[in-house]
């Protein structure tokens, strides 16, 4: 059931209509990879292959989800079946891979880093031994890259965050995270869309909307882009159309 | 429950001058669905649609609809509608009981709606989910290309929310002079039957080949039931354990009907509100047919794994078309 495409990509059965392709680099064997090990290289060759894909098959997709290393296919059975799009995505992406990381576009958020807005702030600066002023610095002078988006509507893997910041999630899910929410997952960060629930470290507030059904675009950032995260303190926060009153405080729930 | 002010939001389908079916009564959960958001993976959106497209089809083929038309599904019912037009509609799937002005009618059949009817459906014992179609379909506003409500994405139906009391659901009204209505049923061996045992035939993919031999052979052979959490994103699943020798995975793209198995071992089988990536263990994927035959139990019901090749599901998708495209119904003229 599995097609090995090139050194980098191999092809798998996913379901009745969706194949999967798997994406390593060539000291890779196995599809498997821990996400702190996910390379932009891989993430590069991930994003090359949605675009050939979406160009040359799109008569016979239904639609793609590409991630860190691999991207869903799912396919029309109405208008082709595995074998022949297995046949296809061989030709296709035969040549496919080893593309350098390309440099996305820039996108700069804004972040209102505080203890009040950032109520895991503290607990991070504790786990890593560094103050919160430190905690703010790493998260700050780093360049993300968008891996996936996926989940919820618009929210987006970043990855990945300095080492000694990476915390694992909570233990017990908050109920309620709120809307702008900037917060650490191991060495993923994030921006929450809207209020949900959720495990992630906060330790900021975003004014800028992640999903807006009726903007154009609807998310400032797609996959393969570059976020820098800015530092601004409560009144540019406010200013740029934050709230304050969804804050949630670090209580049982 | 979030507000629903209907004066307010760039998707609301408010219209001071339209008419169709009045929501006196909008039951446990009633949604507008069509056939699916499809293309927009990309923004994190998942598909919603119709958790039985079967009963979803058949309901729109009575009213003469095409296949992507706009309906509501009922789950368990208690849905009840006011008609401020003259219309067609056809209420298909789980056996809740109908009534048309108090009296008792089929379902799988279409019929003649007068103004100032009321629509009353029961609720249901065998089965969970029912759709009620109307000629011309219901004319709700798409977002990102489709009309499907998802709650938990607040996109969808009428400003993102499932149907509730008081909500108008406009629909074009049928002239009255046109005498040559063509009301329509599907005979009873056509029928879909809704049990309380189903078989899930699945693919075996994903991380099947993390899952050791005996442990495959367990999923395959156990009975496993209906856990209290069964909604439109999942159901979790009760049963022997089976264990993943991962404990997670690179978070990938989930397709309809992925298998997951989470460090308890116990199965979650995802359907159409399902988040579009995550990173548990999938041991393989249940066909389409049979998520549908899902999506129609409840807490307690009971399933079994069946293990087929990719090349019988296709044989059994394409089957399935042609069985439909054959079905003839009948007039009731």
């Amino acid at each position: 059931m599995s097609t090995q495409i090139n050194d980098h990509i191999h092809l798998e059965v996913a379901g009745e209509n969706a194949l999967m392709l798997y994406f390593v680099d060539e000291s890779r064997s196995s599809s498997i990879i821990k996400a702190d090990k996910v390379t932009d290289d891989i993430s590069s060759n991930v994003q090359h292959a949605a675009k050939l894909i979406r160009q040359h098959l799109s008569a016979d997709i239904i639609d793609l989800i590409p991630s860190y290393a691999s991207i869903l296919v799912m396919f029309n059975l109405l208008e082709t079946d595995h074998h022949h799009l297995r046949n296809k995505l061989k030709k296709l992406l035969r040549q496919c891979g080893g593309t350098k990381n390309k440099q996305g576009r820039l996108i700069e958020l804004p972040v209102y880093y505080s203890l009040t807005s950032g109520m895991d702030l503290e607990r991070i600066a504790k786990h890593a031994k560094l103050t919160v002023e430190q905690v703010i610095a790493l998260h700050q002078n780093h360049e993300y890259r968008v891996y996936a988006i996926g989940f919820a509507p618009g929210f987006a893997y970043l990855g990945e965050v300095e080492q000694r910041i990476a915390t694992p999630r909570l233990a017990t899910p908050r109920l309620k995270v709120p809307k702008g929410a900037v917060a650490i997952a191991d060495r993923q960060t994030a921006v929450y869309p809207a209020q949900s629930p959720g495990g992630w470290n906060i330790i900021g507030l975003c004014p800028t909307d992640m999903f807006n059904a009726q903007a154009m675009p609807t998310m400032p950032v797609e996959v393969g882009d570059r976020v820098r995260f800015v530092g601004i303190d409560k009144q540019e926060y406010l200013d740029l159309g934050g709230v304050l009153s969804n804050l949630v405080n670090d209580s049982e729930d | 429950m979030k507000s629903h002010n209907k004066s307010t939001g760039a998707t609301s389908n408010a219209n001071e001058t339209a008419l169709g079916l009045l929501v006196t009564n909008a039951g446990v959960l009633s949604l507008i669905q069509d056939a699916g958001r499809y293309g927009a993976f990309n923004l994190g959106l998942t598909n919603g649609g119709p958790a039985d497209p079967l009963a979803f089809y058949w309901a729109n083929k009575l009213c003469g609809n095409a296949l992507n038309t706009t309906s509501i599904e009922i789950s368990l019912g208690g849905l009840e509608l006011l008609a401020q037009v003259n219309c067609v509609i056809a209420v298909t799937g789980a056996a809740m009981p109908l009534t048309i002005n108090g009296h008792k009618k089929l379902l799988w059949r279409s019929y003649l709606i007068k103004a100032g009817d009321k629509i009353n459906l029961g609720y249901t014992s065998q089965g969970v989910r029912c759709y009620l179609a109307v000629a011309g379909g219901f004319d709700i506003k798409p977002s990102f290309g489709s009309t499907a409500t998802v709650c938990r994405e607040s996109v969808g139906g009428i400003n993102g929310d499932k149907i509730v009391t008081d909500d108008l659901l406009p629909c074009q009204a049928i002239d009255k002079s046109r005498s040559q209505l063509k009301l329509l049923m599907l005979a009873e061996h056509g029928q879909p039957k809704y049990s309380n045992e189903v078989v899930l035939r699945t693919i075996l993919s994903y991380q099947h080949q993390s899952f050791s031999a005996i442990g495959k052979r367990l999923f395959f052979s156990c009975q496993y039931h209906v856990s209290k959490h069964w909604d439109r994103m999942g159901y979790r699943l009760q049963g022997r354990a089976i264990k993943p020798a991962l404990d997670g995975i690179l978070s990938e793209g989930i397709c309809y009907g992925a298998v997951q198995l989470p460090a308890d071992g116990q199965p979650i089988i995802l359907l159409n509100d399902r988040q579009t990536i995550g990173g548990y263990p999938k041991i393989g994927a249940v066909i389409s047919q049979d998520c549908a035959k899902l999506s129609q139990l409840r807490q307690g019901d009971s399933v079994r794994f069946e293990p087929i090749s990719m090349s019988q599901a296709d044989n059994l998708f394409h089957l399935n078309i042609s069985r439909l495209k054959q079905t003839q119904l009948i007039s009731c003229n």
